[in-house]
């Protein structure tokens, strides 16, 4: 019986083999997937381990993280509250984390790169590396009004969002988007109650986890004829020139007719496009863009931020919340040849023409800043968790260049002759310069139209401080006046202070 | 032949050596490897202190030394009651079950608040409960040693123990499930907070009968036989105990909801029958057979359900544990995430997340340790595993009567399969069923169970290794005469 004992021997041997040949891969090849999967806890915990640095704005924390007896050492909280929660998303036990949490998670852990230098020292003291700490350049001012503002609007509007940038550093004083939801929650370590809070947020029509400053594209109406009006004037239009306007036209080829907001806009046959712009008229800009044909209205859509699908606002340079592509959408014939009813409406922001408010305010910004359209960010320094190191400071660029000083110019004067004798006159600042357009969007025929405007505010000098785009989802007719009052609470707010930058 | 012949070449010390040999009873180095075992189990002890609680209390080694105890015991009991035992066999035991208490004390912690864990009692817990387990199996193991101070003794009970044995696999079966099942297998008699593993106990009892069974019969087993393909397979009648033995293993498959006992016992079977009959035929029917069984209970649970879903439903996790991460693969996919974060050094005693690992002190206990120890830990403790199996076959090999080697060699494979349907269950080589891990699960029946294995081995291999005319631990060698003639000298040479 000793020979199939020794064979036992060796089929035991050869069991063990396979044994630890598996626990090679398990352990070996496949460890760096296992350690780092989304279902393994213990990068959670070891998370929560070290506390996360603080994200401030104008030297006030709006993201805390707080010592607790718990296994879960820190417990992450939100003082900034529903205002700022777009911005800086939220920081879940369980899942992913949103916005600038995410964005910046690594130097908000102490993780990053960045920080080596500091996990060394730890290393040798053996402290505990805190995060590093993220500083806004949101203006607490301008971020309080434009979320007050927008909640209390006077349609009666429940959704809808709000950017201020400021035109000469891209630097974002204010993001709001509602309605908005409270982040702390979320963050809460008992999951089950971060995932009934989320569900809850997640199963609302309205959807308020959305940021719709970034995130939402809608036809800009109205605001985007400044785009088309930029086009012009690069193709042999002054601001005086007279375009053919009228009650009513109907482009070739198509059977819907374009009219005025009210008959009492450019009744006429000729307006300059200096007092098309100051009326919104429909029937002008309808008919500019026929004759512009698509291509230039397209390359200068493109020139001001149309259809760029990798812009992200964060730190400058690399990261940050991702922003929707705004859209001029198709004005061709699926033969390639201009399609003029497309084209018509597109050139008054209808059709297919899509925009984000964040987009709003950047061409408002480029007009305000001479034609110079800064990269726009929200992160103006990374803060060492000692705070007396500065890692990374802000250093405003130039994004692109939309339109020349000289069509600036002429772009401002039309925007400002909108809030002296146009549509936009709510937004009046005493003592500033203001500039702006209004845009009322149909969206269906019995549905409210989507209510916009863009515009800026330049100081007794003439340099730009504030450039805003507000947008009321639906807020109706007259929504846009509203829009452009907020708009001019929002830049007052701003120019109190100004934020970071 | 004169005087003058060189001692090295002299035949009379030749076999003096030899003699000197199979004389030595080992049970100091038995002694020493004991003491070096549990000395790292008292530094395992004291490293899951510095990690769990920042500090080293003072009182680190009272588990270490209170496990030391209860091995010294069975220490002097086999001192005394089986002198030539293999003397690696309990060190290895024992390191297995102190790291075993160790971890179940150091999940005791894990689960205590904070500011309760340096006051935790040494013999509260999971840990404590072990600790007791372990000294209740360690007297059942010396017990068993007094009373079968010949292995042969035990073939006279053969028949009875057959039947209990299968009394207690099917004990479970018939049982209503709120007696019998946890954690949806089958596998258990509860009684109040009290609950036992028939199982456990039901394949020692089902060896003895095996072994004894076989002896008589290898006869006609390896003899009759047809030739087909070359091989020789036995007769359609002889065939009768394999197919009810695998019968009775699918119907455990089937009712007890559990596919690692079937195996053990069928491959328990098979290995027994190989090794008495020495025919490749029957490894290669029991192949076929539970392989084919398996399969068929994948199919009818994929398109009949009813008793064979569990099966399948296992099967099915097994191929894509990350299917359903949260649900029914959690626990797989939580062993396996435990098992990655360990990577090949551990995080170390005290340092990883076991509490994370759904049944950490039961099935996923390896797993819940080789995050802490890593892949080089792990690897040392199949070794360990591998160490008691070659020593429990090595016993088997130098036994000289039929029913010991049979007895040995099945109980050693059995130990050596049931670890590897849990580690290659808890790894993702095989469908993860519910087994203990010897020695480490907390839980008081397999414990018992398979220290009454290894009491067995102990006494077996004391019979292989005892000189044949040597009474207790003294060899009688008359000074100066010539050496004794030893039978026992190399017994490999000794044909079955």
């Amino acid at each position: 019986m000793n020979a199939p004992l020794r064979r036992v021997g060796v089929v035991v041997m050869v069991l063990f083999g396979l044994l630890f040949a598996n626990l090679n891969w398990v352990q070996g090849y496949k460890a760096d997937e296992y350690r780092t999967s989304d279902y393994n806890g213990r990068v959670q915990v070891a998370k929560y381990d070290r506390k996360r640095g603080n994200i401030e704005a104008g030297g006030t924390a709006l993201a805390v993280s707080k010592e607790t007896d718990g296994e879960l050492k820190y417990l992450r909280t939100y003082p900034g509250g529903a205002k700022y929660a777009h911005v800086l998303g939220y920081e879940p036990v369980n899942g992913a984390a949103t916005g600038l949490e995410r964005a910046e998670n690594d130097f908000l852990a102490g993780t990053s790169d960045q920080l080596i230098v500091n996990r060394l020292r730890d290393m040798v003291t053996g402290d505990r590396t805190a995060g590093g700490n993220v500083l806004l350049t949101l203006s607490k001012q301008a971020q309080d009004v434009a979320y007050d503002q927008l909640r209390n609007n006077n349609r009666g509007v429940n959704k809808g969002a709000a950017v201020a940038i400021d035109p000469r550093t891209g630097a974002v004083q204010a993001l709001v988007s509602i309605p908005s939801f409270d982040p702390t929650p979320l963050s809460s370590h008992n999951t089950n109650e971060a995932a009934a809070a989320y569900g809850k947020l997640e199963q609302d029509r309205d959807r308020p986890l959305r940021n719709r400053a970034l995130g939402e594209v809608l036809p800009p109406g109205s605001t985007f004829k400044i785009v088309v009006a930029a086009a012009a004037l690069e193709n042999g239009i002054g601001k005086d020139t007279n375009i053919s306007a009228g009650p009513s036209y109907t482009p070739p080829t198509s059977g819907e007719s374009i009219t005025n907001a009210v008959p009492s806009i450019c009744p006429q046959s000729q307006v300059t496009l200096m007092k098309a712009v100051t009326d919104s008229c429909n029937t002008g800009f309808a008919k500019l863009g026929v004759q512009l044909g698509p291509d230039v209205i397209k390359e200068k859509a493109r020139a001001f931020g149309f259809e760029q699908e990798d812009l992200t606002v964060g730190r400058l340079g690399e990261g940050g919340l991702a922003v929707e592509a705004s859209r001029t959408g198709s004005m061709e014939n699926p033969d390639g040849g201009a399609d003029p009813a497309a084209l018509a409406q597109s050139s008054i922001g209808q059709r297919d023409v899509r925009m984000t408010p964040l987009e709003g305010a950047m061409i408002a910004a480029a007009v305000a800043n001479n034609g110079s359209q800064m990269r726009p960010y929200l992160v103006r320094q990374l803060l060492a968790p000692d705070r007396t190191t500065v890692y990374d400071t802000a250093n405003p660029r130039e994004l692109r260049r939309p339109v020349s000083g000289q069509v600036a110019a002429d772009l401002r004067d039309m925007m400002v002759s909108v809030v002296q004798n146009g549509t936009g006159r709510n937004a009046q600042i005493n003592g500033y310069t203001v500039g702006g357009k209004t845009g009322t969007a149909d969206v269906a025929p019995g549905v409210p139209p989507h209510s916009w405007f863009i515009g800026f505010a330049l100081d007794k000098d003439g340099n730009p401080v504030s450039a805003v785009c507000v947008l009321l989802e639906n807020g109706g007719d007259g929504g846009s006046a509203e829009a452009a009052r907020i708009a001019g609470q929002i830049m007052r707010a701003a120019i109190a202070e100004p934020g970071g930058r | 032949m004169t005087a003058a012949a060189t001692p090295a070449t002299s035949p009379a010390t030749a076999d003096e050596r030899s003699g000197v040999r199979l004389a030595r009873s080992r049970r100091n180095a038995e002694l020493s490897l004991l003491l070096l075992a549990m000395a790292m189990v008292a530094a395992y002890g004291a490293m899951v202190e510095a990690n769990v609680l920042d500090t080293i209390t003072p009182t680190f080694w009272v588990p270490a030394a209170a496990i030391t105890g209860v091995f010294l015991g069975i220490h002097l009991v086999i001192r005394f009651l089986a002198p030539f035992a293999d003397p690696v066999l309990l060190p290895a035991v024992a390191l297995l079950n102190g790291l075993g208490v160790g971890f179940l004390h150091r999940l005791d912690l894990a689960k205590a608040a904070p500011e309760d864990r340096a006051d935790l009692a040494t013999f509260a817990g999971t840990g404590g409960r072990q600790l007791a387990w372990t000294l209740v199996s360690v007297i059942l193991a010396g017990g068993l040693l007094a009373l079968m101070r010949d292995h042969r003794s035990i073939s006279r009970y053969a028949y009875t123990l057959g039947l209990a044995g299968i009394i207690l696999v099917m004990l479970p079966a018939v049982l209503p499930a709120s007696i019998s099942e946890i954690n949806g297998a089958k596998l258990w008699v509860r009684i109040g907070s009290f609950s036992i593993q028939p199982g456990e106990f039901a394949k020692l009892a089902l060896l003895v009968f095996f072994a004894y069974y076989l002896v008589r019969k290898r006869e006609v087993l390896s003899l009759a036989s047809h030739r087909f393909l070359g091989i020789d397979f036995p007769r359609g009648r002889d065939l009768g105990p394999v197919l009810v033995v695998w019968v009775i293993s699918l119907l455990v498959l089937v009712f007890e909801k559990d596919l690692g006992t079937s195996l053990l016992y069928f491959g328990m079977f098979v290995a027994t029958v190989y090794i008495a009959t020495e025919r490749v035929s029957w490894l290669l029917i029991g192949l076929v057979l539970f392989f084919g069984g398996a399969y068929l209970a994948y199919v009818l649970g994929r398109s009949v359900g009813g008793p064979f879903a569990n099966f399948y439903l296992r099967a099915d996790i097994w191929l894509d544990p990350f299917a359903k991460p949260y649900d029914e693969g959690y626990q797989l996919v939580q062993g396996l995430l435990a098992l990655g974060s360990g990577g090949l050094f551990g995080a170390g005693p005290g340092a990883g997340q076991p509490l994370l690992l759904p049944e950490v002190q039961n099935d996923f206990i390896f797993a819940g340790i080789g995050e802490e120890i890593g892949l080089f830990g792990l690897s040392a403790l199949l070794v360990i595993y591998l160490l008691i199996v070659e020593r429990g076959l090595r016993a088997a090999l130098a036994v000289r009567d039929s029913f010991g080697k049979l007895l040995a060699g099945g109980l050693a494979f059995t130990l050596a399969l049931q670890v590897f349907v849990i580690v290659g269950g808890i790894s993702k080589l095989i469908p993860l069923t519910g087994q203990t891990t010897p020695f480490l699960s907390a839980g008081g029946s397999s414990l018992m169970a398979n220290w009454l294995l290894i009491a067995v081995l102990l006494r077996v291999s004391d019979a292989g290794r005892r000189p044949v005319t040597g009474t207790g631990g003294k060899v009688n060698r008359p000074a100066g005469g010539p050496p004794e003639q030893l039978h026992g000298a190399p017994t490999e040479v000794i044909k079955p």
